[in-house]
């Protein structure tokens, strides 16, 4: 049960929404954001209190609305009509919507019609990109502030933890078991496991992290559940710490995520004034705290003990496991450590048990998935969809395509521990399993849509001087391969390759494989070997006669 | 690092306003006699440090180490592997491009060649007047927007090489 005064701060801001007839939303992401989003919502407010709208109309900033590449967006919302979304709103036409729509709707009622100017930003309400996703973890990203825990309250936030406080530990760890979740980072760890090897280590002191070091580039899911809904994030640590017994939480989020730090530092404290953080959690015995920690850009930081280690105040090299984080994590204590989406779905779990979650996705890999989706892709954004939906489906049907009219060849998923999938297996559908079988990983969720002029072996090389720039040099594996694997790559796509240049690769990358000491250089060769394996036609070949030696 | 140990920086001394909040903020931090806990204020006590002075030179990063009671050589390790940290000066304007793979698919690259065609610097250098520095930044994760420019807080969406002297001329 929640606390009352949680309840009466609940059903007041749910009456007060209701109060208005009508509603405007205001995308508040980093993407709008960056295209003149601030001018826009001063711009509306400003045109709210001119008309004196004050009364009647809401005005509500909100977390990512997910078609990043139209924005800005703004949703009208008017009580009896359907919603209508906005898309590329200048500060001009925030001043026309609330002027030539949302005036005229609420005096004129049914017989008002939208004018063409207008109804030529409005998109389409059946567009694939929103009709064709299932949103669990971002039902509330475009509804609520994620500024005022107010309306987070309002969306339900906080009501799985009241339940979740009445169950023992022991039942909560089998409920998230049972559902089958599995990491969301990119490890597919099922979540449940973990809870119970850091419960059943014994320790004076356990710790829950939640890693928001999204450092795969073309990646912003976690970046987006951040910004725009950290109290399911925070919700999450504390569900995931009373199963675990542990008392304090560190949410580490890339230094790049300035307005992701900003805004789970806020929402961190107003979840301690309304006492759901800190000494009784909702009034009962569990105690529970967390903070911000502001990571340094550092990529290998994204792997879990290299994690812990910069919590420490160390260079974040990456050290062997076992033991796991669960068993001996930070100031070598059980730590619970997920991903920002995986932390994000346990209260959606607990409020609506592991069965319901269960029938969503596929038997292995239950649940959805979200996907930012960019590069050649006609519509970009950020997106949710059920495990097991098809590529093909977030690519054609939900991103419309490819943008440049040129036939899409292939897309890269899950950034560098990715691999580039070549447009004839796009029916694969996006699962642990299925993506595994390819050699891929469904990784942290960025999509990169890539079309026929586009240069692959060109990408595998930034991809490998990437992880050439951020190696931390702990292993030679990974030191030296990756400089070695970069200028090969780099020879053959000068002077084209060699059978000899192509067995070595080969040997180079499996031998990587085999022995780096963590992701980075287990996966940096993926990219390269994807190129060489899906789209030998491409691989540039040395002028010598039998193409070998040269 | 651009000093020796005997002709260490001054900057400390220099910025009379900023080594106080530093030493404030230092001094706040709840420290034990555990000086391996106390490693865990470090990175957070760099960020604060480099938002106060711009950078870490080292007469900074001595003030850092000797409060929380570790070694310079353990601080300047941490500076040296994080790319967030900077032990020399930037420029009044900090022009990155993104780095990201949305950003390099859309020609992220040209955008670099212009800006290091009109600054006549290459990427990690500043200019001699210490107006720009010319920087990358890992994916800022607005990749619907690529190829993006940050010029200090500022985002620029959708960046042609066109429009890079407007961006040079917005550096007022």
């Amino acid at each position: 049960m929640p606390t009352p005064a949680l309840k009466q701060t609940r059903e007041a801001e749910q009456a007060r929404q209701a109060g208005f007839v009508c509603r405007v939303f205001c995308c508040a992401g980093t993407a709008c954001l960056s295209a003149e989003g601030q001018d826009v919502w001063e711009a509306l407010c400003d045109a709210r209190s001119t008309h004196r709208l004050d009364e009647r109309v809401d005005l509500v900033r909100t977390g990512c609305m997910g078609l990043c590449s139209q924005g800005p967006l703004v949703r009208v919302e008017i009580a009896g009509a359907a919603p209508r979304l906005y898309g590329t709103v200048s500060p001009m036409l925030a001043r026309l919507i609330i002027t030539e729509h949302v005036t005229p709707a609420l005096t004129r009622g049914d017989d008002f019609v939208l004018p063409e100017f207008l109804s030529s930003h409005a998109l389409p309400d059946d567009l694939a990109f929103f009709t064709q996703q299932e949103r669990v973890v971002l039902d509330r990203i475009d509804q609520a502030d994620p500024e005022r825990i107010q309306d987070a309250l309002a969306h339900g936030a906080y009501s799985a933890l009241a339940d979740a406080l009445e169950c023992r530990p022991a039942e909560l760890i089998e409920e998230i078991r049972t559902s089958g979740l599995r990491g969301r980072g990119g490890g597919g760890y099922p979540t449940g496991q973990k809870w119970a090897n850091a419960a059943g280590t014994a320790a004076e002191q356990r710790f829950i992290i939640c890693n928001g070091d999204e450092g795969d580039p073309g990646a912003y899911v976690d970046r987006s559940i951040l910004e725009g809904d950290p109290h399911a994030v925070i919700e999450g640590m504390l569900l995931a710490g009373h199963a675990v017994g542990a008392r304090r939480g560190y949410v580490y989020v890339r230094a790049e995520y300035e307005l992701a730090v900003r805004r789970v530092s806020t929402a961190i404290k107003q979840a301690r004034e309304q006492g759901i953080l800190g000494d009784a959690v909702l009034g009962s015995p569990f105690r529970f705290d967390c903070e911000v920690i502001t990571a340094a850009g550092a990529f290998v930081c994204g792997e879990e003990t290299a994690l812990i280690k910069s919590i420490e105040g160390q260079r974040g090299t990456p050290r062997p496991r076992p033991p796991y984080p669960s068993e001996r994590g930070l100031w070598g204590c059980p730590t619970v450590i997920s991903n920002v989406e995986t932390l994000a779905n346990l209260p959606r779990i607990i409020a609506r048990g592991a069965d319901w979650f269960r029938t969503i996705g596929t038997t292995d890999s239950p649940g959805t998935k979200v996907f930012s989706l960019a590069g050649r892709a006609r519509l970009a954004g950020l997106l949710e969809v059920p495990m097991g939906t098809s590529l093909r489906t977030v690519i054609d049907t939900l991103g419309g395509g490819s943008k440049t009219g040129r036939p899409v060849c292939g897309v890269q998923i899950g950034g560098l521990s990715g691999g580039l999938i070549p447009a004839e297996q796009l029916d694969t559908t996006l699962s642990y399993e299925a993506m595994s079988e390819l050699g891929s990983v469904v990784g942290s969720g960025g999509m990169i849509v890539l079309d026929e002029d586009d240069d692959l072996l060109d990408l595998a090389c930034y991809f490998l001087q990437y992880a050439v720039e951020e190696s931390c040099g702990r292993c030679a594996a990974c030191r030296i391969g990756t400089h070695q694997l970069l200028n090969l790559a780099t020879k053959i796509r000068q002077n084209g390759a060699t059978d000899a240049d192509l067995a070595l690769i080969d040997r180079l990358a499996k031998t990587m494989q085999a022995t780096s000491l963590c992701g980075l250089g287990k996966a940096a060769p993926r990219p390269l070997m994807s190129f060489l394996r899906n789209w030998p036609e491409r691989i540039p070949r040395a002028d010598t006669p039998d193409g070998g030696a040269a | 690092m651009s000093t020796t140990c005997c002709e260490r920086d001054t900057v400390i001394d220099d910025q009379p306003e900023a080594r106080q909040t530093l030493d404030t903020y230092l001094d706040s931090l709840p420290l034990t006699d555990d000086s391996t806990r106390n490693r865990g204020f470090l990175i957070q006590s760099l960020h604060k440090a480099q938002d106060l002075f711009g950078y870490l030179p080292e007469s900074v990063q001595l003030l850092v180490a000797n409060k929380l009671g570790i070694h310079l050589s353990q601080v300047y390790g941490v500076i040296s592997f994080y790319s967030f940290f900077s032990d020399t000066p930037s420029g009044e304007f900090r022009i990155n491009v993104c780095t990201g793979t949305a950003c390099f698919v859309k020609g992220a690259g040209k955008i670099v060649e212009e800006f290091t065609r009109l600054l006549g610097i290459d990427e990690g250098e500043t200019t001699g007047d210490m107006r720009f520095s010319l920087g990358g930044l890992r994916c800022v994760g607005a990749c619907s927007l690529a190829p993006v420019v940050m010029v200090n807080e500022r985002v620029y969406g959708n960046v042609t090489p066109e429009m890079v002297p407007e961006i040079l001329n917005d550096c007022e």
